[in-house]
């Protein structure tokens, strides 16, 4: 691999004190074919393989005190998520209630580490939130589908930001990717990264969500994973959670092995987040043994790592109560919000 | 290490190993003639499991005797019957697949992991297979169409079978050699290694459960004698070994000039061919795949990595990383990569190769892991600056040792991994689809695996090329060696 990889300096990474391969003028995303030429020459990812290998650290057996752990950093890696049409106010409040107090019971249960709406919601979430900790993570970019003008996109996006999101999950723009125009997605995810910068000079975290259910090859989503780095994503994210196909043990081990690997090419660190239909408690210990043995250690921390859900919380509510006294309670004595 | 894997130990309780066993002759557990027995260790812990029959020449002449009765009425059977048999013990096989795991976890000492998902599940699946080619013996071997209507005699099975199997895969070599056997109508006698007798006479109880006719499968637990006076014996008709090529060898002499048919799977040195443009991550498993699966006690193992050299360095840091991730010890853990090394001896003779490799000049690296205090164990190893001149590149390790060499041409890939007197197997790695079929046709090796390795199915034939051995196991082609066609 070229070890010579470069961006321009207006990711929204730049602010953090451009060192190395940020200061350098970057020959690979210089022009459309230089970055489809990087992109393409990235080695290829072999479909068998690979999920070989995620379904064999599928059957790690993480029990007792390691269950423990794992349980307990999973809820605090949760961006507890509403993204419906219906969502009202009241709901929001009540998910936020949920984040910051889990298990009523047990004040040893951690929060959550974000509450994740919609824009409009973002102020409602933020006032709930207040003096908690728990960031608001805010979609944005005409999520889910993202097939909206760019300045709707950063309309959008400033609209979260202004209203105070600590975090934007943006939408990539499948079709111009899929169409090959990888420049004009990099430039996007740019510009997107732009608008997340406050008047003060700090920034929203910047989530970029490929749709790897859309993207549809494993190749594509390496490449995926390397332009929004290049750009300047804080985080790569495999999906909506609004189609088909979301998150994958295997996409997301595919993942894991992008950021270890940019990590190792620019010392720059980028998160991971799964999201969409990571429900049971069982799951979310397989993707954190995914963390564990892919990326490694540094990224076992909800800086680094989180999961998109909205009723794995409660599972794991359930399975911690079970480890603590060795009974499921049941449903009901876990809140339904 | 914030995540800690907590031991996740499975239990032993599932299965009851008695404190001994007797040979199996003619449906019946009995002591060997002579009354020697000898004890069965497990390698990880070196506790004795149990005590068993060590069987002689006279044991040997009483089993092939009750192979040879039993071959009259078992080999007339319609195929559809033998047939029966086979899926009863296929699914006796399934439904005793956990304990049948842990007992051959504690007499190997492989991991869990791997007999519970590898080795059980593909010894059942071998009875499946053969179960299914028992009635339609006339289309798998002669070259006639079912579409055809034509009608006509089955082939004829061969007689008695003498089978001598090795430790590396107990139970899944047994079914290798048993299922073909029986399915076209043979009897058989059969000797498991002296380390690992265990699984074998647990098959005998799996075959008295499925009501298998006496005699018709005998399991005679010994060393080296007893393998020899079966495969001497004149009474058997045909001998199967899977071992090493020493001892390959001296079958091949033993039955030279008899009227005996002979397959023979012998040892490996298989080359793991890494391109520039390989899917680097699923290389890099494959290479772990293809040299730590079992310890590295596999004769179709890639015990030499040639990778290109204008990615060396790339596949080399990747390959360190992943192997210092491999978890190291208790076989019965369901967390552990690699478990223990199958006997003192075996690991005196990995000890003294990769002494060897160090003498030689090649550079050693193992990652940092910690050894338990008792058992035979070997730390994952790696050898970089070898060259084919080096024993390490040259003789089978069967341990988990890998020697690192490159190559700067497709074709000099091809000179390299042809330059060995074994030809079992060999793996291609390149994005490449030309390159897979060019590179693939040229190599002298049984098995060639394209972007994967070390997978096994008991529809596809396996044997070697060259010192490797003759004839193929498994598939249709696996028939072929039981019946006189």
């Amino acid at each position: 691999m070229d070890t010579e990889v470069s961006a321009r300096a207006a990711g929204p990474r730049a602010g953090g004190g451009a060192t190395g391969w940020e200061g350098v003028t970057g020959s690979v995303t210089g022009s459309d074919a230089a970055l489809k030429r990087f992109l393409h020459g990235l080695p290829g990812v072999d479909a068998v393989g690979l999920e070989e290998r995620a379904a064999v650290l599928g059957t790690r057996s993480i029990k007792t005190s390691a269950k423990a752990y794992a349980i307990d950093l999973a809820i605090s890696m949760i961006d507890l998520t509403t993204l419906e049409g219906a969502d009202t106010p009241g709901k929001v409040r009540t998910l936020c209630a949920k984040g910051m107090r889990p298990d009523p019971g047990d004040r040893a249960v951690p929060q959550v580490a974000a509450i994740c709406v919609y824009p409009d919601m973002v102020a409602v979430a933020k006032d709930a939130l207040k003096g908690s900790g728990v960031q608001v993570a805010s979609v944005a970019t005409a999520f889910p589908s993202g097939r909206a003008a760019l300045e709707v996109k950063l309309a959008d996006t400033r609209a979260a930001v202004a209203a105070g999101a600590d975090e934007i999950d943006m939408v990539i723009d499948r079709g111009a990717f899929l169409a090959g125009r990888y420049l004009e997605v990099f430039e996007q995810i740019q510009a997107v990264g732009e608008a997340c910068v406050r008047p003060d000079s700090s920034r929203a975290h910047l989530k970029v969500i490929f749709e790897n259910g859309e993207l549809a090859t494993y190749d594509n989503i390496r490449r995926c994973s390397w332009l929004a780095m290049l750009a300047g994503a804080d985080f790569i994210k495999t999906s909506t959670g609004k189609v088909a196909v979301n998150a994958t043990p295997a996409g997301t081990l595919l993942m894991l092995e992008a950021v270890r690997d940019f990590r190792r090419m620019t010392g720059v660190q980028v998160g991971v987040k799964p999201a969409g239909g990571i429900r049971t408690a069982k799951d979310a210990v397989k993707y954190l043994v995914l963390v564990n043995e892919t990326a490694g250690e540094d990224w076992l921390s909800p800086q680094w790592f989180r999961f998109g859900a909205s009723s794995l919380l409660n599972d794991l509510l359930m399975q911690r109560q079970k480890l603590a006294t060795g009974r499921y309670s049941g449903p009901d004595y876990v809140t339904v919000d | 290490m914030a995540f800690a894997y907590a031991p996740a130990p499975e239990s032993r309780a599932i299965v009851d190993i008695a404190p001994s066993y007797g040979l199996f002759i003619d449906g019946e557990f009995t002591e060997s003639a002579d009354g020697r027995v000898f004890k069965s260790v497990s390698p990880s812990s070196e506790e004795v499991l149990a005590e068993v029959a060590r069987a002689g020449e006279r044991d040997v002449d009483r089993a092939v005797k009750a192979a040879r009765r039993a071959f009259a009425t078992w080999s007339a059977l319609p195929g559809a019957e033998r047939g029966k048999y086979l899926f009863r013990i296929a699914r006796i096989l399934q439904e005793r697949s956990r304990e049948l795991a842990v007992l051959e976890s504690l007499d190997n000492g492989k991991p869990i992991r791997e007999t519970r998902d590898f080795d059980l599940p593909t010894v059942a699946a071998h009875f499946f297979y053969y179960a299914g080619w028992a009635d339609k013996l006339k289309y798998a071997v002669t070259g006639r169409s079912p579409m055809s209507g034509t009608s006509g005699p089955d082939p004829k099975p061969l007689g008695v079978a003498g089978q001598v199997i090795p430790w590396n895969f107990p139970l899944l070599m047994l079914a290798w050699k048993v299922a073909p056997a029986l399915a076209t109508g043979n009897t058989v006698v059969l000797k498991p290694a002296e380390t690992t007798p265990l699984s074998a006479l647990f098959f005998a109880d799996v075959c008295r459960q499925a009501g298998l006719p006496r005699g018709v499968v005998n399991i005679l637990p010994g060393y080296g004698d007893a393998g020899a006076a079966l495969v001497a014996h004149e009474d058997v008709d045909k001998v199967a070994f899977t071992g090493s090529t020493e001892v390959g060898r001296s079958i091949a002499r033993a039955v030279a000039g008899t009227r005996k048919k002979v397959t023979l799977e012998l040892g490996g040195k298989a080359a793991n061919i890494v391109f520039d443009d390989a899917p680097i991550d699923q290389a890099v498993e494959g290479v772990v795949k293809g040299i730590f699966f079992n310890q590295g006690h596999v004769c179709s193992a890639g015990s030499r990595l040639l990778v290109q050299e204008s990615i060396q360095d790339e596949l080399l840091d990747a390959l360190k990383r992943r192997m210092s991730t491999l978890r190291v010890g208790d076989p019965l853990d369901k967390n552990t990569d690699i478990g223990a090394i199958n006997s003192p001896e075996q690991l005196a003779r990995i000890t003294e190769l990769a002494a060897a490799g160090e003498a030689e000049g090649a550079e050693r690296w193992a990652p940092a892991c910690e050894l338990p205090s008792s058992g035979y164990w070997f730390a994952p190893t790696l050898f970089t600056g070898v060259s084919q001149a080096h024993r390490i590149a040259r003789e089978e390790i069967f341990g988990p040792v890998l020697s690192v060499l490159t190559f700067r041409t497709p074709a000099e890939a091809v000179e390299k991994a042809n330059n060995t007197p074994y030809g079992l197997s060999a793996g291609i790695w390149t994005e490449k689809g030309s390159r897979i079929l060019s590179v693939a046709n040229k190599l002298r090796a049984g098995v060639v695996w394209a972007n994967t390795f070390n997978q096994f199915d008991p529809t596809s034939p396996f044997g070697g090329y060259k010192e490797s051995g003759y004839g193929r196991e498994g598939g249709r082609h696996g028939l072929e060696a039981y019946l006189d066609v």
